[in-house]
Order: structure tokens, then sequence, then C-alpha cells
């Protein structure tokens, strides 16, 4: 007997919809069997994270809050995964992204509240798309892998910020915490109802429209479709593959920058190191759960910003250490991630011995 | 020894035998009822077109797949493959032409893929002993410690061999082994085969060529559209019949040829030199001339340099030097997307990996070369209307069946596949076509309706160039026809249908074209003078 996965041609909305509720359905089980071998009622602690996510119109604009980066950051990936460019330096586009705006703030300060703004998201859309057009740039004249690029680039935008916050940029009365001064007012993006929300939002919204379009109607889109699908076909159909990439890259670096700057100006109100939170690593999750489509990705970044919301729950109000957390969060990650696996695949099993002798037939 | 003592001896048992074998591939029979047997101490060549079914039978030999009929005897007893583990463990071996090797592990590492019985912690040095030994008897000198990436391909091919032998293979296939070797790789390969078959190997040996098959072989099996055409010892033929065999003579296919006289040169090729994909000289001087209203059909045997002159046509593949002229305008040098704004429309035999983007809907790949052109291209922006009309067209007009215009190509059936494929290139009345393989895999009426749809185009005023192996195709399409071998014309038959097959044949194996080949050469140009 021997276990066969077999390709789907096409997985059928009965068979995408079981195997996620199923997928999810699984992580909450042995998440469960985790979480009560840590001493602690799995329906308290999942209660903890939807009461803490969800409960409240406070809960949810926090959960906004959370979801907000990662979901313009997706944005950005998902436009170099569409054209199968694999662009994992979205954190680091980001941090850079933030770091030119606050240089703005520092050496250009502007009382104009939307002269300021768009000067820093000028700054943060080059600064990030120039530090993904690198890549691009090497992936085109030599085939450097991206891969490899993007992930070192994060490195080294990391370290660059750290020099400038804990160096030259610090604020005098941080109490020696790696931290610019807060920002001025007119560099600030204005929150929104009462809540921690800020007008990234709309530029959110905006991006996502942005996107279909470019995606779905554009020649642009299309073009990159096709290279994604199949780059030989792009080739013979007289596309130029290679002056594509540092275009896509670079748009790609671009969004991600943006939404370092907003993370900065709209939430932080100053840079400081390790801001990011890792949200350009986990949006590359969120692009792949979301099928590489934007609208949908919306709803990804907000279940996935309920998943950290409710992980800090979990460390403040059940006293679980922060790895815990981490754990469960992995956990359903994994679980909804392999789902994906039998969406595509069918398991089989054969029954049939192996190599066994067979009796001639009557035709010797 | 024993397999020389009793070769030709006639009751001797074969060391494999298949019979009757069968497998269809969803509509395509690939070997319809073959005999096939190995001997001990002989070279068994399996010759035949491409699609002839040579690597669909090794490969059920091999448990790659399962036959739907037919039974396959190792020494006498009947075995059933699930997998290349059953069929090695009858001693039975195959170096694929793509070597199946761990690129970055050492030779010696690569010996024990897939040997069961090697124990948890490798005995590295019974391991070195055993190829030492194995290397030693059969004349195979490979560093064992070596990385397999760092090896030449000759030299990977020899650990490919020698993975076989430390697998103690009795019967050895060897797909195309001389395909990717230079002539004195070749030669010592050949060494090798002919010690395997001394101390009592059977060899299969895949092959279309046909000088290596006459020297190396003690028999050859013909294939022919899936059918075994013939099994004879190369002592008792020679490479016009084996040809002759290759090829056959078909019945003609119903297909009406109207007399149309060629008009103005529209594609002109100057003395061209181009690279294959390992960086070897493909294209060897190459000239050409294609006139509108007619075909020009290329036959040879695969590998001579189709594919590559193909796509140094249509601007896929750069020269290295000579000209390229379309529509009196150079184009060495243009990029793919001046090709097809000159509308040079190229159809690959290579459908889905190259024609196709197969995961896109019917829509996404009819536009492929449309999208940035009015009506469907609307500014920077595409216009899914139109686009879906022009899908629409191409459907209805070449009778491609599929469930929705939004089903993703990859779904369709090789024939709908190639009909989609035609129809979007031979859609907007193309001055240049050139087109590879048209018909392969295609069942009779699809080939019928695909033969019928170049030779409408042709009256319509195209100019198409045709590469195939299946010589009757080319004979009932063709107005004039090159061989090419090894990247050069061996000669231009300007009546085609009136020469002998035999000497075409001959021609594809290299020789020069005979009394009636009318510019004997490697120059295809018409004499423009002659022709009005």
């Amino acid at each position: 007997m021997r276990l066969r996965a077999e390709k789907r041609i096409d997985a059928g909305a009965w068979t995408t919809f079981v195997s996620t509720v199923l997928s999810v359905l699984l992580a909450f089980t042995v998440g469960g069997v985790f979480l009560y071998l840590q001493g602690v009622s799995p329906f308290e602690a999942y209660f903890t994270i939807l009461k803490s996510a969800f409960g409240s119109g406070y809960d949810l604009s926090e959960t906004a809050v959370k979801a907000l980066p990662l979901a313009i950051v997706s944005l950005a990936v998902m436009l170099c995964f569409t054209m199968l460019v694999w662009n994992i330096g979205a954190e680091g586009q980001a941090l850079v992204g933030a770091l030119a705006a606050a240089a703005m703030v520092r050496y250009f300060p502007l009382e104009s509240k939307p002269a300021m703004l768009s000067l820093m998201a000028a700054a943060a859309i080059a600064a990030g798309g120039v530090w993904a057009g690198i890549a691009g740039l090497l992936k085109a004249k030599w085939n450097v892998n991206e891969i490899i690029t993007t992930l070192m680039m994060n490195y080294i935008g990391m370290r660059l910020l750290e020099y400038f916050v804990y160096g030259p940029w610090r604020d005098p009365s941080s109490l020696g915490f790696p931290m610019t001064a807060r920002f001025i007012d007119s560099a600030r993006l204005p929150s929104l109802w009462g809540t921690r929300i800020h007008m990234g939002i709309y530029a959110l919204l905006l991006l996502t429209v942005v996107m279909e379009v470019l995606l779905k109607r554009t020649r642009f889109g299309y073009e990159i479709r096709v290279m994604g699908d199949n780059a030989q076909a792009a080739r013979y159909a007289g596309m130029n593959y290679v002056k594509r990439i540092v275009g896509v890259m670079f748009l790609s670096g671009a969004i991600a920058g943006f939404a370092g700057m907003c993370e900065v100006s709209g939430l932080q109100g100053r840079l400081q190191s390790g801001f990011s939170a890792h949200y350009g690593y986990t949006a590359i999750i969120v692009a792949w759960l979301s099928h590489l489509k934007p609208s949908l990705s919306l709803i990804i970044a907000f279940l996935m910003g309920a998943l950290l919301v409710g992980g800090e729950a979990l460390q403040i109000g059940m006293g679980l250490p922060v790895a815990s957390a981490s754990i469960l969060q992995g956990l359903i990650l994994f679980f909804v991630l392999g789902g994906e696996f039998f969406k595509n695949y069918r398991i089989r099993l054969d029954f049939e011995p192996r190599g066994h002798t067979r009796r001639p037939r009557g035709d010797i | 020894m024993v397999g020389l003592k009793f070769r030709g001896g006639g009751d001797v048992l074969p060391l494999v035998e298949m019979r009757g074998v069968t497998k269809r591939f969803s509509g395509v029979t690939a070997n319809d009822d073959v005999n096939f047997s190995v001997e001990a101490g002989e070279v068994h060549a399996l010759l035949g077109e491409n699609g002839a079914g040579k690597s669909t039978l090794m490969n059920i030999l091999y448990g790659l797949y399962r036959p739907d009929r037919g039974h396959i005897f190792v020494g006498g007893q009947e075995r059933a493959f699930l997998s290349p583990r059953d069929a090695i463990a009858c001693g039975i071996g195959m170096v694929h032409q793509h070597f199946m090797l761990v690129q970055t592990h050492t030779v010696w590492e690569n010996m024990i893929l897939g040997v069961r019985e090697t124990p948890f912690i490798l005995p590295r040095k019974k391991i070195q002993d055993r190829i030492a030994q194995i290397s030693e008897q059969y004349g195979l000198q490979i560093d064992p410690t070596a990385a397999v990436w760092q090896l030449s391909t000759g030299e990977q091919q020899r650990v490919a061999l020698l993975q076989m032998l430390y697998r103690n293979a009795k019967v050895l296939i060897l797909d195309e082994p001389t395909a990717v070797l230079t002539p004195q790789e070749s030669a010592r390969l050949f060494q090798t085969i002919r010690r395997m078959t001394r101390e009592g190997h059977g060899v299969v040996f895949i092959s279309h060529k046909l000088k290596e098959v006459m020297s190396e072989a003690n028999r050859v099996t013909v294939l022919r559209g899936g059918q075994n055409a013939g099994t004879v010892a190369t002592a008792r033929t020679t490479e016009e019949a084996l040809a002759e065999m290759m090829v056959g003579r078909k019945r003609a296919l119903d297909v009406e040829r109207k007399p149309v006289s060629p008009g103005e040169s529209v594609l002109e090729a100057d003395d061209i030199h181009v690279l294959g994909d390992r960086g070897l000289e493909t294209i060897a001087g190459l000239s050409l001339d294609l006139r509108s209203r007619e075909i020009l059909g290329i036959a040879g045997v695969a590998g001579n340099g189709q594919r590559e002159l193909c796509e140094a046509l249509s601007g896929l593949r750069p020269l290295v030097s000579g000209r390229i002229i379309v529509n009196g305008k150079r184009m060495d040098g243009a990029q793919p997307r001046k090709f097809i704004d000159e509308r040079v429309h190229y159809i690959p035999s290579d459908r889905k990996g190259t024609g196709m983007a197969s995961g896109m809907d019917i829509v996404g790949n009819s536009i492929l070369k449309k999208y940035w052109s009015k009506p469907v291209a609307r500014g920077a922006f595409i216009d899914w209307n139109s686009s879906a009309d022009y899908a629409e067209d191409i459907v209805e007009n070449f009778g491609v069946s599929v469930p929705s215009l939004s089903t993703p190509v990859r779904n369709l059936s090789g024939g709908n596949l190639q009909k989609l494929l035609m129809g979007r290139e031979l859609s907007d009345s193309p001055k240049t076509v050139i087109v590879m393989h048209p018909t392969w895999g295609l069942d009779v009426s699809a080939t019928r309706y695909v033969r019928n749809q170049l030779l409408a185009r042709r009256e319509g005023g195209a100019a198409i160039l045709l590469v195939s192996e299946d010589l009757d195709e080319l004979l009932a399409l063709s107005d004039r026809l090159a061989v090419i071998f090894k990247g050069k014309f061996m000669g231009v038959l300007d009546d085609p249908s009136s020469v002998p097959i035999e000497e075409i044949g001959l021609m594809m194996a290299g020789g020069q074209g005979g009394s009636r080949a009318a510019s004997a050469g490697d120059d295809a140009r018409a004499d423009k003078g002659a022709s009005s």
C-alpha cells in the first residue's frame, strides 16, 4: 500500500470551502491541546482571542491598526509574486521608507500638513522603490537571485535605521531609548474616529482598487500575469521580461516604503528601532493566503491582525509567555497553509501489491 | 560470455521480452501491439521518428508507465512493474537523456540513490571499492569523490551508467545517449557499450542517427506510429532501407494542394549562424528565401537545428552572424516584437511550454500577440469585451471546442490547444508563418484540419515555412522541400513528390542530394529568374 498525492486539475468551490474550514478547525484543535498542556483552558484562551480582537469597537479598531500595514505591504509583495519574482525584502523597503520620511521631517520641516506629508510620502516611495529596484536591477542585468538580494537588503536597512536612531537622530530626552524626537504636528497623519486608525486606511483602500485595476485591466498587469504564468510564452509574445522586472520591483518597493511611512507618521509619531514588528514577513503570508487577490487581502490582513492582537491578549490576560502566543499563531498558519495543499492535491491509496509475478497467460 | 556463445542460436531465452505491448494516452496510441526483446550480449537499437513511441516503450520496460495491454518477461518469467524500483530489481536499468543524478552530491553518493539495502551509516569505503571494481571492469574511469556538477556531460553520463551497473543491471536502456555528446565522447561510450555486451549485458540503444545504429547495433527495431515496423539484423540491412522503414509510406491524406504560383520574397535569411542552448553552433551558415504563396518544407532528423532555425527566424534567438530580411527590412538583431509587427507568426511545437500561458484562460491567451494594438488595447488598458469577442471569433472559426472562454488553457486537449494556437496565429492574415510539427499528437481529423488551414493561408498569400519530421506531411504540403542536417541544408528539392523517398532519407542521414535535387548544396534560394 502506498500513499500518493495526485494533482487536482481544478479545485471546486466546495473543496476550497471544506478544506479551509477543516484546516482552521484542525488548527484550533491542535492549538487547544497545546494550550491545555500549558495549563490553560483552551476555550477560555480562544474566547480571549476573539474578545480582544473583535469584542468592542475599540478592539476592532486595534485589530484594524495592526492589519493596516500588513494589508499595504501584502499589496506590495503581491505585485512581485504575480510575476513570480520573489521580493521578500518588503521589511527592509518599509524600513528605509520610514527612514526617508523621518529624514524629511528632520531636515525639511514644513508648516503645512499637506506639503509635509506629501514630501514624506514622496521620499518614502522613492527610498523603498530604489531599495527594491537595486535587487531588480541586479536580477535583470546579471540574473542575481532576488530572494537573496532582497533578504540581505533587509539587514542593511535594519542596521541603517539602527544607526540613525541610536546615533545622530537619537532624541536627547529619550533617556537612552533608540528613538527620534516626536515628529512635528504637520508630519502626523491624522487619526480617525477617535481611534488609533489613521488616514493611511484611505490610502490602503485606494491602493487596493488601483491594484485590482492594474492587475486585471491594464496591459502592464496582463504582461506581468503572463510572465508569471509562463516566462517563455511572454518572451515569445515579445514582452521584455528584463525591463519589466525592474519596474515591478520598484513599484513593489515603493508601496512597501509608503507603508513604512504610514506606520511612523500615522501610528508611532517618531522613528524607533523595531517599529515594524516584522510586518514585511507576515505580509508575505497574507499575500499567499489571499491567492494574490488584492481585495481578498484586506480580509486576510484583518484576520491576521486579529491573531496578532489576540496573541498579545493571551500574554497579558492569561499570563502565557510570548513564545506560547507565537506558537499558537504558528500552528494556525501551519494548518491553514497545509490546507492549501489538499486543495491542490488529492491523496490516493494504492492497494495493489508491487512487483508480483503473474503466471504467463495462455498466449504463450 | 554466455550470451556470446548462444547468440543467434534461435531458441535461446532473451534477457527481457515485451509482447503485444499497447499503451494509450488520452486517445493517442503511443504503442500498438509492440513486440521487443533483448538478448544477452547484443546491442539492440530502437529507431524511429519523434513520437513514434520509442521512449514510451522503454519507459514501460523501466516501470515508469504501465502498459494497457501486453506482457513483460524477464528471463522467461512474466513480471509486472509498478515503478522503476521493480524494474531495477529485475536487472533493468535506464539512462535517460537528462541524467537522474543529484548534482550537488559526489559520484559515490549518487551510486546508492534508491538502493534500499544501503545501511543507515554509509559504508563509504565499500562503495568506493565497488565503484573502482566496476570502473575497471567496464572502462568507466571516474573520480568517485568528485561532485556531479563538476563533471562534463560525458562524464555525468558515465556516472549514470555506473549507477545502473552498481545496481546490477543486466539490461541497460540508453535513451539517445549520443545526442548530448561530442564525437570523441561518443566513441568512448561505444567502447564501454562493447565491453558491456562482452560481459553479457544486453543494451537497448534509442537513437535516430542511422550511421550509429548501423555501426554499433546488432539488431534494429524500427517503430513507426507506435507500431513495430520490423526488427532486422544490421548486417542484413542498409541505411536507406532503415530510413524508409522509419518514415514509411502511410496512406495519402486527403488534402488538396491547388497549384498557385509563388509571389515575391517575404523572408530571406543569408548565411546565418546560430548557437543552440548549449552554446554550440547549431545553425551553421544557412540561407533561405521564402516567398508568398508557397510552403517551404524542412525535412530532417530531430535535433539538426530545426527549432533553432525557427527561433532565429522569429527573433527569439540571436544571430551570431548573417542577415535576416523580412518584407524588405533588415531584421537581424531585432526584438521578437518587431517580427510580430512584421506579421511573422511562429507556431512552436512546444505548445504549452512556449505558445501558451497555460494557467490563463482562453481569452487571455487569444490576445497574447494583440494586447498592445487596437481594439484589444485602449491606451494603457485592455478592453476585455473586445478581447472576448476576438477569442470568440478564433474559437468559432477554428472549431475549438471549449466549455467556456474562461476555461484555463491547460484544461484543453492537445487537439483543441493546437487549434487555438493555430487560430491565434493564423487569424490576422499573417504574411509569414513559421510552423513546427503542426500535427504532432493530433488525431486524424484534427491533422487534416490543421493541414487544410495551412494550405488555405498559402492560397491566401502567406509564406509558410513548415518544419516536420513526418515526410508524408511534408510531401503533401510543400511546394519546395529542403533537407536539414547539422544546421545546413543538404539540398532543396523543387518538386519533392517526384523524388524517391530513399533519396530524401539519404539526405536526412547526411548524404548530398542526388541527381534530382534541384539546387544541391547549402543554399535554398529559389532561382528568382525562373519564378515570376
